[in-house]
């Protein structure tokens, strides 16, 4: 083992470097942020998901890249569910009809989670849910 | 051994702040690229790759060049070249290094790039050229690397080195090859589509990265105080001339097969690089220009006294690399893309931004090769 | 077991692990189904002025009109029968041919130089012959551009979304730094639909049907009358036909 040269400044800066680099998450626990949850507008307007709430919560975006592909490349637009329900592969025919709130339902938890899905960029946002 | 680049003389930490600043200035430009999207560029529906891709090419000639030392040194083992082999390493990884920066900054969606590798398609030349040029980019490192290090502690090169040094002669060749196919294999470019180009690529390349590699060793000779041996110049003066009649004669062989064939879709690229076509003369005094510097160029470096005569050196060697750049890079652009499927004359002409990108590409090579060389002169003095 | 054996079995079986999803693959390639589109130029000679189809196409599709040749995007076009046949009808010929207005657009080749050269697969041969674009893979290398033939392919240079003037909600636009082309209204045809420019067209210049089905109109039509494909000397085998 060799040892360390300048001890003292390189654990000091190292510290340092912790601490800045952990701030946002202190600075919310200070201020009481700690817990903070998106309010989430959950509209459903028509039937049920095409998976379980908390499938969805987790995986949405693994289910749609499978349609992606699905749809684009094996030409298939039908998604049978396991109980034989059908429904079009679209992400905005058949997600945004019923998800119609996208501002305050994808976008807000988007923005809390900190991810920009590129999605959005060309797939277009259905009429009546242009705001 | 790396903190040896970073011991010099006021002049080298001055060289190495003007291209510092110079590759800030192309990595602005490149945010800018990234931000508005290659529209910066000049290029256009028609003439679909420009600068950048001309840049690519010819580079990877000049990192595939370094075969025209290694032979003699390693299969022939003459010792000419023993002061300058490692140089040459570094100016081929170097090369391998700006030609990948090349093809990244003309993609339009870089951030896809490992694509390529997420869903390998082994019927496209890219992705062969990727795997071949990464390969060499390896090779070169690793046997750097390692003849640095029994440079410096005095050592021979470990055994498994020489087998790499044989890998790596076919795999040169193979990696100007396949930049070539990239083009040649295009039914729709007349212009590229012809079998004689991987051939052709290798002769250019053989002029520009020997006469670079002449050059910089001048270079050092000036103003780092380094002799590379007048042997080892005297050779390479050798290797480019040659290299260069074999150039000269393909041009030739080309031209004929053309004008003499008629061919109406091959005839019309060559008459509208060589003469202009309907009225349109954007290529021709690159071209000309191009041409006499390879002829004017081989006469002069037949004569045994070129090297002794510095500037005159310099500048010939200069121009003869301008021309080479011109011929393999963008002349090969702008006529391959020309006439366009409707039959129209499409010109090309570099912006500004993207003028100021591939300065930054050449800059931030530069100075990778002054750091690597900076490292191989410490070695040789500590010696 | 002798260890000659035992080395003979692993490579044979190599080989087939190779080999046979290959062979499976290409059995594919018997197809039902080969879309081919039929243009009469006799016809669009006669309406010189129209750009119905074209418009229709763009705005079905989203196909930003950025203006201006240098950054066009096209998915359709049409230019002068004597550029288009340059090499295929004689000078003579081209007195009464050459100023007649050619519908252009993807030829959606049998023997397709884009998708040989894509990296990344991003296009490639459907089996009812479409050649579609992934624009979720693409990554901008325009080396399917340079193999087009045809110049069937646009670039977008910028983010031309703010040049898409009325949004058609039920197709993506494009991002910048994608490749992108006609596909044959590949999302038209999945629900039985004929292709937007041949729904369109008033005077029936084009006919859009399959070729691998005997009895279809556009079989019977390439068996009656004379057509040209464009450079059908690159052994492209283009899949749009242009009626004299």
């Amino acid at each position: 083992m060799k040892k360390i040269y300048d001890k003292g400044k390189t654990l000091t800066g190292l510290i340092i470097f912790v601490v800045l680099v952990s701030s946002p998450t202190w600075y919310n626990l200070v201020f009481g942020k700690g817990n903070y949850v998106p309010d989430l507008k959950v509209e459903k307007n028509g039937k049920e998901c095409v998976k379980r709430t908390s499938y969805m919560k987790k995986n949405h975006m693994e289910l749609l890249k499978v349609w992606r592909d699905e749809v684009v490349r094996t030409g298939n637009r039908t998604y049978v569910r396991e109980d034989g329900e059908k429904f079009e592969i679209s992400l905005s025919g058949t997600c945004l009809k019923c998800h119609t709130n996208k501002q305050e339902f994808c976008d807000r938890c988007h923005r809390y989670v900190g991810v920009t899905p590129y999605c959005f960029g060309c797939h277009n946002i259905p009429r009546e849910t242009r705001k | 051994m790396i903190e040896k680049a970073l011991t010099g003389g006021k002049n080298y930490w001055l060289w190495l702040a003007f291209l510092s600043s110079l590759t800030f200035l192309g990595l602005l430009s490149y945010l800018k690229q990234l931000e508005v999207g290659l529209g910066i560029t000049g290029m256009s529906r028609n003439v679909s790759w420009g600068l950048y891709i001309a840049n690519f090419t010819f580079f990877v000639g000049v990192a595939a060049s370094a075969v025209m030392l290694v032979i003699p040194y390693y299969l022939h083992g003459k010792n000419e070249y023993s002061r300058i082999m490692i140089f040459a390493e570094f100016l081929a990884v170097v090369s391998v290094f700006v030609a990948l920066l090349f093809v990244l900054v003309d993609l339009g969606r870089p951030d896809r790039l490992f694509n390529v590798i997420l869903f390998p398609s082994p019927k496209s030349l890219l992705f062969w050229d990727m795997l071949v040029l990464t390969g060499y980019l390896i090779l070169n490192l690793i046997l750097g690397w390692k003849a640095c290090e029994a440079e410096k502690r005095e050592i021979e090169q470990p055994y498994w080195t020489k087998i790499l040094v044989y890998i790596s002669i076919p795999w040169a060749i193979s990696i100007h090859t396949v930049t070539a196919f990239i083009y040649c294999g295009l039914s729709a470019r007349p212009f590229w589509f012809s079998a004689l180009l991987a051939p052709r690529f290798l002769a250019t390349a053989f002029v520009s990265g020997p006469a670079i590699l002449l050059i910089f060793c001048l270079a050092l000779k000036r103003f780092a105080g380094f002799d590379p041996g007048q042997n080892a110049l005297e050779n390479l003066r050798k290797t480019v001339t040659y290299a260069l009649s074999v150039h000269i004669f393909f041009f030739l062989v080309e031209f004929f097969t053309v004008f003499y064939s008629d061919h109406p879709e091959h005839v019309k690229p060559f008459r509208y690089m060589l003469f202009g076509y309907e009225g349109h003369y954007h290529l021709v005094a690159f071209s000309w220009i191009s041409l006499f510097v390879a002829v004017f160029s081989f006469f002069i470096l037949m004569s045994g006294n070129f090297l002794y005569k510095r500037k005159l050196a310099f500048f010939i060697l200069t121009m003869l690399i301008f021309g080479i750049w011109l011929d393999k890079g963008l002349i090969l652009m702008v006529a391959g893309f020309n006439p366009t499927p409707e039959v129209e004359l499409e010109k090309y002409m570099p912006t500004f931004p993207e003028t100021i990108i591939t300065i930054g590409i050449w800059s931030l090579g530069t100075l990778t090769l002054s750091l690597l060389t900076n490292i191989a002169l410490q070695i040789k003095k500590s010696i | 077991m002798k260890r000659r054996d035992f080395l003979w079995i692993v490579g044979v079986s190599a080989i087939w692990g190779i080999f046979f999803p290959r062979v499976l693959a290409s059995q594919e390639k018997n197809r039902d189904k080969r879309w081919v589109m039929l243009v009469d130029v006799s016809v669009c000679a006669k309406n010189r002025d129209c750009e119905a189809c074209i418009k229709a196409c763009h705005e079905t599709h989203n196909v930003p009109n950025v203006g201006g040749s240098k950054e066009q995007i096209k998915w359709i076009w049409f230019s002068k029968f004597e550029k288009v046949f340059e090499t295929e009808i004689p000078p003579i010929a081209q007195k009464k041919l050459g100023s007649w207005p050619v519908i252009l657009m993807c030829n959606h080749c049998e023997n397709p130089p884009c998708v040989k050269v894509c990296p990344t697969s991003a296009t490639w041969k459907r089996k009812d012959g479409i050649v579609m674009m992934d624009y979720h893979r693409c990554i901008g290398c325009r080396y399917c551009m340079a193999a087009c033939p045809y110049g069937a392919r646009s670039f977008n240079w910028r983010d031309n979304k703010r040049y898409v003037g009325n949004v058609n909600y039920d197709f993506p636009l494009r991002n910048k730094g994608v490749v992108e082309k006609c596909n044959f209204c590949e999302e038209r045809i999945a629900k039985g639909l004929q292709p937007k420019c041949v729904e369109t067209c008033e005077s029936r210049a084009l006919k859009f049907g399959n070729l691998y089905d005997a009895d279809s109109s556009v079989s019977k039509v390439l068996k009656e009358r004379t057509s040209l494909v464009r450079k059908g000397y690159l052994g492209t085998n283009p899949n749009v036909f242009y009626l004299l």
